[in-house]
């Protein structure tokens, strides 16, 4: 029985293993391409171990492309877009179920009929609209394209519908009035719908590409994913200086990643679950 | 009481209720101003605009009644267009759940380690598009790619070239589909595996049910659920792929490997085509509402029996 066990252990991790291996190669591959010379990248037969490295490619890289300012762009954006996401939300999220006023659910009904209408299918009028307003082109009008998502109101509803009203009504004969609840009660209680509205806005907005190709021209405004791509097409056969650029445009979110990945898994759980 | 202190009740009570409804307002009008004018009018107006033939420029809009519609259906470009985003969906939905329920039970297992491979399966799903398109695309290369290599290294003398065959693009981007997105999924699933009651296990346990059988008459029932749903969430974003197609083909080789989104993209942005791009975004949106609307159902329908 123990030694079926053992047995069974070993095969489980053996696998685990083979399979995690083939998820990361694609990773090890840009890493080992991006310290070779351009036209060894693809030399017969395969180097799993490059023999002299060029770390001068990331120099190179360095001098070609601003990635210093994309980097701040899609900072920029993300940062913008998610803090105005959350305080919207949860501010129409204490209105949605904490206040009493008419129109409260005809109104929430208007959230509810565009809620599965995905952007695709409203992006160009919404681009038409954007334009109008001389904001085409501008970081401005990125972040308010997508700062307000009926997903956003929706999730945190859902959390601040769990608070017990006994708990505002309370407050209320105590003296605070409506804003000091949002405040001093219900905000702080939210903070969990809150991380995970906050992953799953960041997540999306940093990794955003189809927003930016059609908002974003000028060259000092792109983000990061559109810099790399404008790098690809401009340097195609330059296979070692392109896999560089990528290496580069990962380090900021591995970095993250790693120091959050907690929140990442519990935020996709929490929303996955919902839905 | 007297008749004057009814009006002052009155009067206060009425001025409560205009001051809640104020305050109701208040809260819910910095986010529904917002959605109202970049969410709200953009949707109402792209069923507008479908029926409508305009470029973008000066000259006002001309109603044109369904014209949009045929001509969208009577162009080759949008029928292929919509068979390829089928077949991408064929292509990728199965095998991502399977594997990321595979990966979520293996992992659902006590064993040592564990986190690190949930980094490594989730990894790809954070990566950035651009870089991850980048590395796939030279993984594929047709001549000296590592993937080929490797296939005529265990005898295939023969093997696809890929992202420049019309035949083998639209695989080769669902596989880096799969890749990227299991993970994700593997996530949704394990949340759904720790809310399985132990008592169960340990139940069928006494009853003398091995593990597998463990697995399939405990495990897979409970998670019906769950995998409804990732069924229903992983269709629908097939159907809006968008960017791994762009990133990695560009639509090509020809129109192989042109979507739904890609054709709305190029009609609308490339020849500003704002009519017949918006005709393709309500076909989209219809196909969506429908798998929308058999979730509905079949939420009911959990909701009912659990």
């Amino acid at each position: 029985m123990e030694q079926k066990r053992k047995v069974t252990k070993l095969v489980l991790y053996s696998f685990l293993i083979v399979l995690s291996l083939f998820m990361l190669v694609p990773f090890y591959w840009m890493v080992i391409s991006s310290l070779k010379l351009n036209k060894d990248v693809f030399s017969i037969p395969m180097r799993w171990w490059p023999e002299t490295l060029h770390p001068e490619n990331y120099q190179i890289i360095w001098q070609k492309l601003p990635l210093v300012t994309f980097f701040l762009n899609t900072a920029k954006l993300t940062i913008c877009t998610t803090v105005i996401q959350l305080c919207t939300s949860c501010f129409a999220a204490y209105g949605f179920t904490k206040c009493h006023f008419k129109g409260r659910d005809t109104i929430f009904l208007m959230y509810v009929t565009t809620i599965a209408v995905p952007w695709q299918v409203y992006m160009v009028p919404q681009f038409i609209l954007v334009s109008k307003m001389g904001l085409n082109d501008t970081h401005l009008g990125l972040v308010l394209m997508q700062a307000f998502s009926a997903f956003g109101v929706f999730l945190i509803r859902q959390f601040y519908i769990s608070i017990p009203d006994e708990l505002c009504e309370a407050a209320r004969i105590d003296g605070l009035n409506e804003f000091g609840i949002f405040r001093k009660i219900i905000f702080p209680l939210g903070k969990p719908a809150m991380a995970t509205l906050t992953i799953f806005t960041f997540t999306n907005v940093w990794n955003d590409f189809m927003g930016p190709l059609i908002y974003l021209k000028t060259k000092e405004l792109k983000t990061v994913q559109l810099g790399i791509r404008m790098f690809i097409s401009q340097f195609g056969a330059d296979y070692a200086w392109i896999m560089a650029a990528s290496v580069c445009s990962l380090i900021p979110v591995v970095i993250v990643f790693l120091s959050c990945q907690k929140f990442f898994v519990e935020g996709v759980a929490a929303s996955g679950i919902k839905g | 009481m007297s008749n004057e202190s009814k009006n002052v009740l009155a009067a206060s009570k009425r001025r409560r209720f205009i001051r809640n409804q104020m305050i109701g307002y208040g809260f819910i009008l910095p986010n529904l101003i917002g959605y109202t004018v970049f969410v709200f009018i953009p949707v109402v107006f792209s069923f507008v605009l479908s029926v409508m033939s305009w470029d973008g420029s000066q000259r006002p809009m001309e109603f044109v009644g369904l014209a949009n519609f045929i001509d969208v259906f009577g162009d080759k470009v949008f029928v292929g267009a919509l068979k390829h985003t089928i077949s991408y969906a064929l292509m990728t939905v199965l095998p991502t759940l399977v594997l990321a329920l595979l990966l979520a039970v293996l992992l659902n297992s006590k064993i040592k380690g564990v986190s690190i491979f949930r980094v490594a399966f989730y990894f790809p799903y954070i990566a950035s598009i651009v870089a991850v398109g980048a590395v796939w695309n030279m993984l594929f290369q047709p001549d000296f790619g590592p993937i080929n290599e490797f296939l005529k290294f265990i005898g295939i003398s023969n093997p696809p070239r890929w992202v420049v065959d019309k035949n083998w693009a639209m695989v080769a981007v669902s596989i880096v589909s799969v890749w990227k997105y299991m993970g994700y999924y593997m996530i949704v699933y394990l949340a759904a595996l720790q809310g399985i009651s132990t008592s169960l296990y340990e139940a069928a346990g006494i009853d003398g049910a091995n593990s597998w059988q463990k697995l399939w008459y405990i495990t897979v029932p409970m998670l019906t659920p769950t995998t409804f749903f990732v069924l229903i969430m992983l269709t629908i974003q097939c159907f809006k792929v968008f960017d791994l197609v762009y990133v990695m083909t560009g639509g090509g080789p020809g129109n192989a490997t042109k979507t739904l989104v890609n054709y709305i993209y190029e009609k609308a942005f490339t020849s500003w085509e704002f009519g017949p791009a918006s005709a393709a975004a309500i076909v989209l949106f219809a196909i969506v509402l429908v798998i929308t609307l058999i979730q509905f159902s079949g939420e009911k329908k959990w909701s009912k029996d659990m």
